[in-house]
């Protein structure tokens, strides 16, 4: 096994071979309302109390389309530069399930809302281009639940109905940092586009992952196999990785592949055949008798273009040009829109004199270790975007010394208190006066005659132990900059 | 006076309205007769004692500005009834009790009707005799052991042995005009769009229109009124300017263009309904219409179509019958087996026949051959009638190949029942308006139909033609009230 | 269109596409009736059949008889909580879920 790049290859006795990746990603839309029904599509409410009659496949009972929904589908589109089709049709995908009331998944087969379009990827190479087949609309299914009654499975229909989008990536991925850095980008194009909130612990962003293997170099795709709802990143790493090596034995082994649906068991790692849905596989879709066909005007395709706001790889561009920032740095600062927003603030918080350098790594360096160490989003941080500028101001004009930020930093965080309240109250203004510095310089050099003549013979290691004394003398308060000058000129 | 049972809606209204009958005394008839019917086995459920307290709360603050003020109406047992039994006919959904109401009854006690009861009617609808009912055969008032038609069979027995004053039926490839047609009653299919298919139990989505079944043309017009309406709940219900149908019923149908399609000329058809048709001709040429040939040269194929689309979407629309969430279910060690047993017991012969061919040609390997290859011959027949409506305003055929028959007769021969419909299903394809009214008898007496077909949305021209050519037919139903001996 | 052509006109359906079938539509068949289905369906089927006489390559396919575009509902929570009644009917009773016999993934 060895890694080039972000390519992920497999070595067996002398071959060489690739892994060839596609996903179906499941984004569950941001919406009030379900895709064909009014009742609500919150997360986490009590089992079967967000069931209307329609979700529950109720004699007689009818779907009627969410517009805002649609509205949805295409801006996602729209962000993924993807086309817009001006007729699309809704088809029932028949199926008997548990959690599926109607026995048949309303989704969208031949006609999708949205055709191919594309997605950059930013790799530690360079850029990478990964194709997308299509995107389009269905209904999610319910929960059942295997875990309460030993003896039976109990079915929630809660998510029964809500609206999913479908994103159908090409074959282009070869690795599982390629997986990472996709699912990273259409999450964050989403979450720019208020679409989808990407949330993948609730279940909001899950996907189907289609692997196979082939020689490197080959053109000709392997059989490929499914693996079914992973639900976090990681997982889906693990099970490229395993699901990859599988194939890659059985063909060294001479053996087949069977294309088949494969489910992945996080416990044991590994992935395995699915057998309860062997017999189902025909899913005898047709048009769904009880819906026309969507039909989309290229004037409401052009108004919704007017509501997309700037996203990632523009805002990337624009950070760079605007803030002279580094392209690693604004991929960091664009990658999620909360960052991007806070960040934006701060910028402008700061105002005429602003210092970007001092910007990125606050930002990046001290509130990010905080955000992880306490496990909180940047749109819910301690500090403020605008006390955060605050303080950068207060470095960048000499108010206070770095060192000293950092503990006005921490105080901040009990209240998002103003960092010049703390400066003032706690007496911590860096201090600057030429005069009194040398004061306390002459004290210390005359304290330490020794130290000071080894200094002068050469010993010039010893310059930061006075930089230290007068330092710890002035309480941490001295201006950092002036100490090293006035040092310079008494040693 | 006229017995109140025998009254038709226009009169009973006019009688309620004038306050020469009470709603309690017209239910009451209606509920003493429905009680010495039982015989004919219309009713699924009875709601004879909730019909009578109703009746008795109208009678106490009446408003008479409403449309069908305290009349008591029983309906098919395919609309969803608010905490009222709902089976349509099958075993599956023996104890299903909705919560809930579909728009188009809603749209009648809206208007003040009262719910008499629930009609029997074949199993999902899917049928020609109502013999396939889990519920039990209906009996044709007509003469015994003869059937009453089908799906809505419950319906036109009902209507006609005068158990209810109207009836609404549904009708996907002639389950109202052919029992109509068979008990010589009216009913009347409107164009699909017209009356919200919400809350009715679906057989297949793209062919399922509700429809009024009366005892003469203007009781038609009165209920169409009511229950056509625009429903936001249905996708597919049009909102287009409906008429006051009842209102605008005129027997002034002069110059008025009908045409008369040679293929429904059918190889082996009877005399009499040629004959019927004939006569049916001259009978338009009386009231001022001008008759002009026509040609719908699909027509022959539209029962094979039929037996594509619509088994095909009642395969899926039956899918939620799997003893989940209501209805039977039965035992099973599995999941897959609890689903296998529960449908293999809860569904009737038929409907698991036509859940079988709908599975097959949907299935892989299989859909462009039959389903799709459907959809473009039904696209076909409905260029048929757009063509045909360039050169007439309306299509006069027979209602049905045949007169009705005995139980048993055709039961064991899917394909010949199936051929029962040859007049009706063309219609359903195309999603226009007919209607069936009865026009003559054959050689034993029993009644026979001749069907209207009109524009899309153009229900009044084929009311209009209805209202004048009974005039000129004048029939009139000759029940003996054989089953109350 | 070739392929069409072989099924439509050397079809017939055996018992083990009838016992496929009913496996799709999860209707258990006990042999018997398979068989006489078997020739039911036939029949139908050779009726069916007629439609190859003609030629449809250039015809639209007709999904929908009304020839207007979806309507859209506007995105609102108007359901409230109906628990009880979406349970009421259930075969099964429990007072927040539907239950069905265990599944095994």
């Amino acid at each position: 096994m060895s890694k080039n790049n972000s390519e992920y290859l497999i070595e067996r006795n002398d071959n060489i071979y690739e892994v060839v990746i596609g996903l179906e990603v499941h984004a569950q839309v941001t919406s009030n309302s379900k895709l064909f029904s009014s009742s609500s599509t919150k997360f986490g409410a009590e089992p079967n109390t967000q069931v209307s009659l329609v979700d529950a496949a109720f004699p007689g009972m009818l779907p009627v389309i969410n517009e805002y929904c649609v509205k949805q589908a295409i801006k996602t589109g729209i962000g993924l530069k993807a086309k817009i089709n001006n007729k699309s049709v809704f088809d029932r995908k028949n199926y008997f399930y548990a959690d599926l009331p109607q026995g048949y998944q309303i989704s969208q087969y031949k006609y999708p809302i949205v055709g191919e379009g594309n997605v950059i990827l930013d790799m530690p190479e360079g850029q990478k281009q990964v194709g997308i087949e299509r995107l389009h609309l269905e209904q999610d299914a319910g929960k059942s639940i295997h875990d309460i009654d030993p003896s039976n499975t109990l079915v929630d229909l809660n998510r029964s109905g809500v609206a999913l989008m479908e994103i159908v990536s090409k074959p282009d991925l070869r690795s599982p940092d390629e997986v990472n850095a996709y699912i990273k980008k259409l999450r964050s194009i989403m979450r720019y586009l208020g679409t989808c909130d990407g949330n993948m612990q609730e279940g909001s962003l899950r996907a189907d992952v289609n692997v196979s293997v082939r020689i490197k170099g080959s053109t000709k795709l392997g059989t490929r196999c499914e693996i079914k709802n992973v639900n976090s990143i990681k997982f889906m790493q693990m099970a490229i990785i395993y699901e990859a090596n599988r194939q890659v034995d059985l063909i060294e082994e001479g053996e087949e592949i069977d294309q088949e649906t494969r489910l992945f068991d996080t416990k044991k790692n590994e992935t395995r055949s699915m057998r309860s849905k062997e017999d189902a596989h025909d899913y005898r879709y047709f048009p769904d008798p009880d819906l026309l066909p969507l039909k989309i005007t290229d004037e409401f395709i052009d108004q919704l273009k007017s509501e997309i706001p700037e996203l990632p790889d523009d805002k990337k561009k624009r950070f760079i040009d605007e803030f002279k920032i580094s392209s690693y740095e604004a991929t960091i600062l664009v990658s999620d829109i909360d960052t991007a927003k806070y960040f934006e603030e701060v910028v402008a918080k700061m105002g005429k004199n602003r210092d970007m350098k001092l910007a990125v790594n606050w930002i990046t360096g001290e509130l990010f270790a905080v955000l992880n160490n306490k496990n909180i989003e940047i749109a819910h941080s301690p500090i403020s975007a605008k006390n955060l500028a605050k303080l950068i101001n207060l470095i960048k004009n000499g108010t206070i010394s770095g060192k000293i930020a950092k503990t006005i930093f921490e105080l901040m965080m009990d209240g998002d208190i103003d960092p010049q309240i703390i400066v003032e109250e706690k007496g911590l203004k860096q201090q600057s006066d030429p005069k009194a510095l040398e004061a306390l310089i002459d004290k210390i050099i005359n304290d330490n005659r020794e130290k000071a003549i080894e200094y002068k013979q050469g010993k010039e290691k010893l310059f930061g132990f006075f930089v230290g004394q007068a330092m710890k003398a002035s309480g941490g308060k001295a201006n950092p900059q002036l100490i090293n000058e006035i040092l310079k000129k008494k040693l | 006076m006229t017995e109140i049972t025998s009254l038709s809606l226009f009169e009973l209204i006019k009688n309620i309205k004038e306050k020469k009958i009470s709603s309690n005394e017209a239910a009451k008839s209606f509920v003493d007769r429905s009680e010495k019917s039982k015989k004919l086995n219309t009713y699924v459920t009875e709601n004879f004692e909730n019909c009578l307290k109703l009746s008795k709360e109208f009678d106490n603050k009446p408003n008479f500005d409403l449309k069908l003020p305290g009349i008591p109406i029983a309906v098919k047992d395919l609309f969803c009834t608010n905490e009222v039994r709902t089976t349509a006919g099958s075993n599956i959904l023996n104890n299903f009790v909705p919560s809930y109401e579909s728009t188009v009854t809603q749209n009648i006690w809206n208007e003040g009707g009262i719910l008499l009861g629930k009609l029997n009617c074949d199993e999902f609808a899917m049928g020609s005799s109502n013999e396939t009912s889990f519920f039990g055969n209906v009996q044709n008032p007509i003469a015994k052991d003869l059937v009453p038609g089908g799906s809505s069979g419950g319906s036109s027995s009902a209507l006609a042995a005068n158990l209810t004053p109207v009836t609404i039926g549904t009708d996907t490839g002639g389950s109202i005009r052919q029992p109509a047609s068979f008990t010589g009653t009216v009913g009347l299919k409107p164009t699909y769009g017209s009356c919200s298919r919400y809350g009715i139990v679906a057989f297949a989505s793209s062919l399922d229109q509700a429809g009024p079944m009366s005892k003469d043309v203007k009781d038609s017009s009165i209920l169409l009124e009511v229950i056509s309406s625009f429903d936001k709940k249905d996708s597919t219900s049009i909102d287009f300017k409906r008429n006051n149908y009842s209102s605008e019923l005129t027997r002034n149908i002069k110059g008025i263009k009908i045409g008369i399609p040679k293929e429904y000329r059918v190889d082996g058809m009877p005399d009499e309904i040629e004959n019927l048709w004939k006569k049916g001709i001259e009978y338009a040429k009386d009231c001022g219409a001008e008759i002009i040939d026509i040609s719908l040269p699909h027509t022959s194929y539209a029962l094979p179509t039929y037996y594509i689309v619509a088994p095909a979407e009642a395969s899926s629309n039956l899918a939620r019958y799997d003893g989940v969430k209501y209805g039977l279910r039965s035992s099973g060690e599995s999941l897959i087996d609890m689903y296998e047993k529960t449908r293999s017991e809860g569904f009737g012969e038929e409907v698991k026949r036509r859940i079988m061919i709908g599975t097959y040609v949907l299935s892989s390997g299989y859909y462009d051959a039959y389903y799709l290859k459907a959809q473009k011959v039904r696209q076909l027949i409905k260029k048929d009638f757009d063509e045909a409506y360039n050169k007439v305003d309306a299509i006069l055929t027979p209602s049905t190949p045949s007169s009705a028959f005995k139980i048993g007769e055709k039961s064991n021969d899917p394909v010949s029942m199936y051929l029962n419909d040859i007049f009706t299903v063309p219609v359903n394809l195309a999603g226009l308006p007919g209607i069936s009214i009865p026009a003559g008898r054959d050689k034993n007496n029993y009644p026979l139909g001749l069907q209207i077909i009109g524009k899309p949305f153009d229900e009044q021209t084929v009311l209009n033609i209805a209202y004048s050519m009974e005039e000129k037919i004048n029939y009139k139903n000759n029940i003996t009230d054989w089953w109350m001996e | 269109m070739v392929l069409c052509d072989i099924i439509f006109y050397h079809m017939t359906i055996d018992l083990k596409t009838v016992k496929h079938i009913s496996k799709l539509a999860r209707i258990s068949l006990e042999e018997k009736k398979a068989e006489k289905l078997a020739d039911d369906m036939n029949s139908i089927f050779e009726f069916i059949e007629k439609l190859n006489e003609l030629k449809t390559e250039n015809v639209e396919p007709l999904t929908s008889i009304a020839e207007t575009t979806l309507r859209f509902r506007e995105d609102k929570i108007t359901s409230d909580n109906i628990r009880e009644k979406i349970l009421k009917n259930s075969p099964e009773k429990n007072d927040d879920f539907f239950v069905v016999p265990k599944v095994v993934e």
